[in-house]
């Protein structure tokens, strides 16, 4: 379910998870690369009637050493000049992109190109001429020859490098995928947390032969909360009053599980109720008054859920009388405040610098959690039992605010 | 007629566990139902059952914590209760549990399971009937190795701390690791006492042990930490339990039992 995911993912950790290497990669797999481009080139010049003495395994044999030769030296001058470069940014501290340090850039590679070439170029007719016995004319002397070269050369750099880049697009492209699978399953823990799952099917199990009406009620909460948890898109915006309905439902299941231990009043006016919300932003809040504040203290308390309008800002709060944000209980690992940094990222996405989350103690004891989000016009009224609207009907989609990605 | 008792924070939960027994053991007789971990322990101690079943995420404190505090303030010549754990879904907990064959029941807790927690409770009640003079010593040992286990949590050991770092009004007084004496907590501080002074720091002793070098200091209380070679002697009471004392310093500490094994002669 990608849509669930913070919407922008950052780049530098895919680009990170690249498979190291330094620009010696591949090597000797450009060589082999190159003697098939030298079969061809040389299997051109017999066809076309080039230099005629001696047949096609002479043309081939000038052609391959030659070949070999500008391999070898402009790959290897690309490498050695890649590995000064990094060497300079890394001392200079400035990072380079894995997909640009491997190679020195186009205004680098052009003395290698033109060097390596005529070094490779006399290298090769040498080897080539000791083996057969025949002296061929320098390159100066040659310039069908150079140009052959040249653009032989020019070509298989540019099919390397490009083959170069696709190979690592691709690979960021599958770090970005895998880090985007992650982090939505990450969000998906911490919302279907197991000890709370199990916590509520024991009770579950209790209710059914003590109170099977009670037991259908919780089971038809559970559904819901279990619905809106696992098939709910977190895009797209909802009403405010499904908003609460939903943190009802999971307030309805722990105060089965607390007993006693919780009060809980929500408080939403009905001019409220239609205004368009991103679906699930308050549940990780609520989520985190029960766990860190309520659960750890032997008395429970109570909790508050009430929305308002202020100063042209609508204003969410979640109020608890619990421990406190300062002390997270001991006991519950697993949360390490994911639930807090979720509503963070997703306020910015939304609503940019007009989104705000606060999270502070209160005077009184316990904790007061609060966002602040521009004022949406409301949505179109729903038809009842509708529980996640996605974005069809809503006025005032995510895109039309600012800093919306 | 056995006794027990049931710590478990969810009303509905203990009311079912507490009706399932009925119905699976009709001896047994609930003596108390809790639903916080000191509430536990101090019902526990008053009533002494010989069996506790004893959630692990509970307020207050946690069935673990209860279970260390009920070993080491339990009064000597009766045994150890039995304990069962309960518990929703804590992965370590429960492989500490296999590892230290400990009794357990996860949550929710099928019929079968219960029935067989049962009947392995009624067996070990039984074998500790023919041999009266168990002290406990095993149960003792095995609580020990759990915490032990549960003590360290995964992954990497964080590093040894040198420097105690304690502030009191606006002065922060820096305490070498090395001249700490031993280490006390006391209520939501601990009392970190050299050869001539002492520090309050706002720090659990659970955060501070792993900082801790276990060989320079041993736990020897729930609440105690001493450095060994402070330690001058030790002298056990009746109750099982071992009283210190200590070089530069005029006060006795009391080791419980739990860490008694800590004082034996060579």
């Amino acid at each position: 379910m990608p849509q669930t995911l913070p919407s922008d993912l950052p780049a530098e950790p895919a680009a990170a998870a690249l498979p190291a290497g330094g620009p010696w990669q591949g090597f000797g797999g450009r060589g082999l690369k190159n003697q098939v481009l030298c079969l061809g080139v040389a299997l051109l010049i017999w066809l076309l009637g080039g230099p005629g003495h001696g047949g096609f395994l002479v043309v081939w044999l000038y052609s391959a050493a030659i070949g070999l030769g500008c391999w070898f030296f402009i790959d290897g001058s690309r490498i050695v000049l890649s590995l000064l470069l990094q060497r300079r940014q890394r001392a200079a501290g400035t990072q380079t992109q894995p997909a640009h340090s491997r190679w020195p850039g186009a205004l680098g590679m052009l003395p290698c190109i033109v060097l390596g070439t005529l070094a490779g170029y006399s290298a090769g007719t040498a080897l080539a001429d000791a083996l057969t016995g025949l002296r061929t004319p320098s390159l100066m002397q040659n310039s069908a020859a150079l140009i052959v070269c040249l653009l032989a050369a020019v070509g298989a750099t540019f099919y390397f490098y490009a083959n170069e880049r696709l190979h690592q697009e691709r690979a960021a492209a599958d770090a970005a995928r895998r880090l985007a699978t992650e982090s939505a399953l990450r969000l998906l823990q911490s919302q279907l947390e197991p000890h709370m799952l199990f916590n509520t099917l024991a009770n579950l199990r209790v209710l059914i032969a003590r109170d099977p009406a009670a037991a259908q009620a919780m089971l038809d909460r559970l559904i819901a909360f279990l619905r809106a948890t696992l098939g709910g898109s977190r895009s797209g915006l909802h009403p405010l009053a499904a908003e609460f309905d939903r943190v009802a439902d999971y307030l309805a299941l722990m105060a089965v599980r607390m007993g006693p231990r919780l009060a809980v009043q929500l408080d939403l006016p009905d001019a409220l109720r239609a205004l368009p919300v991103p679906p699930l932003l308050l549940q990780p809040l609520v989520e985190n008054a029960i766990r860190h504040g309520l659960e750890p203290q032997v008395a429970g308390g109570r909790i508050e859920v009430r929305a308002r309008v202020e100063g042209g800002l609508l204003v969410l709060e979640v109020l608890d009388d619990g421990s406190g944000p300062a002390s997270p209980s001991p006991g519950s690992p697993g949360d390490g405040g994911y639930g807090t940094a979720h509503v963070r990222e997703r306020l910015a996405a939304m609503y940019g610098a007009q989104g705000r989350f606060s999270l502070q103690a209160r005077a009184e004891g316990g904790t007061l959690a609060r966002i602040s989000l521009p004022l949406p016009a409301p949505a179109e009224p729903r038809t009842a039992g509708e529980t996640n609207p996605g974005l069809s009907t809503p006025r005032n989609t995510a895109a039309e605010h600012p800093g919306t990605q | 007629m056995t006794t027990a008792l049931i710590a478990e924070d969810e009303p509905l939960l203990a009311a079912g566990l507490q009706a399932d027994l009925a119905a699976l053991w009709p001896a047994l007789r609930i003596v108390a139902v809790v639903g916080d971990g000191h509430g536990a322990c101090a019902q526990a101690l008053a009533l002494q059952p010989e069996v506790c079943f004893l959630d692990i995420r509970m307020p207050g404190q946690s069935g673990l914590d209860a279970a260390q505090a009920l070993a080491e303030d339990w009064p000597a010549g009766s045994p150890l209760p039995l304990l069962v754990f309960i518990t929703a879904y804590d992965q370590y907990a429960l492989q500490a549990f296999e590892t230290q064959a400990v009794d357990y029941l996860v949550k929710p807790v099928d019929g079968p399971r219960l029935a067989a927690c049962v009947v392995r409770l009624q067996r070990r009640l039984a074998e500790r009937q023919v041999s009266a003079a168990a002290t406990g010593e095993p149960a003792l040992a095995q609580l020990r190795a759990l915490l032990g286990s549960l003590g360290q949590p995964a992954g990497a050991a964080p590093p040894r701390l040198e420097l105690i770092q304690a502030s009191a009004g606006n002065t922060v007084h820096l305490v070498p690791v090395a001249e700490v004496v031993y280490v006390e907590a006391a209520d939501k501080y601990l009392r970190v006492v050299t050869a001539d002074r002492e520090h309050l720091i706002r720090l659990s002793l659970r955060e501070l042990l792993p900082q801790l070098d276990p060989r320079q200091f041993w736990q020897v209380h729930r609440g105690l930490v001493v450095r060994a070679t402070a330690i001058a002697t030790a002298q056990r009471d009746d109750s099982g339990k071992v009283v210190l004392s200590l070089r530069g310093r005029p006060e006795r500490l009391t080791a419980s039992r739990l860490y008694a094994h800590l004082f034996k002669g060579m």
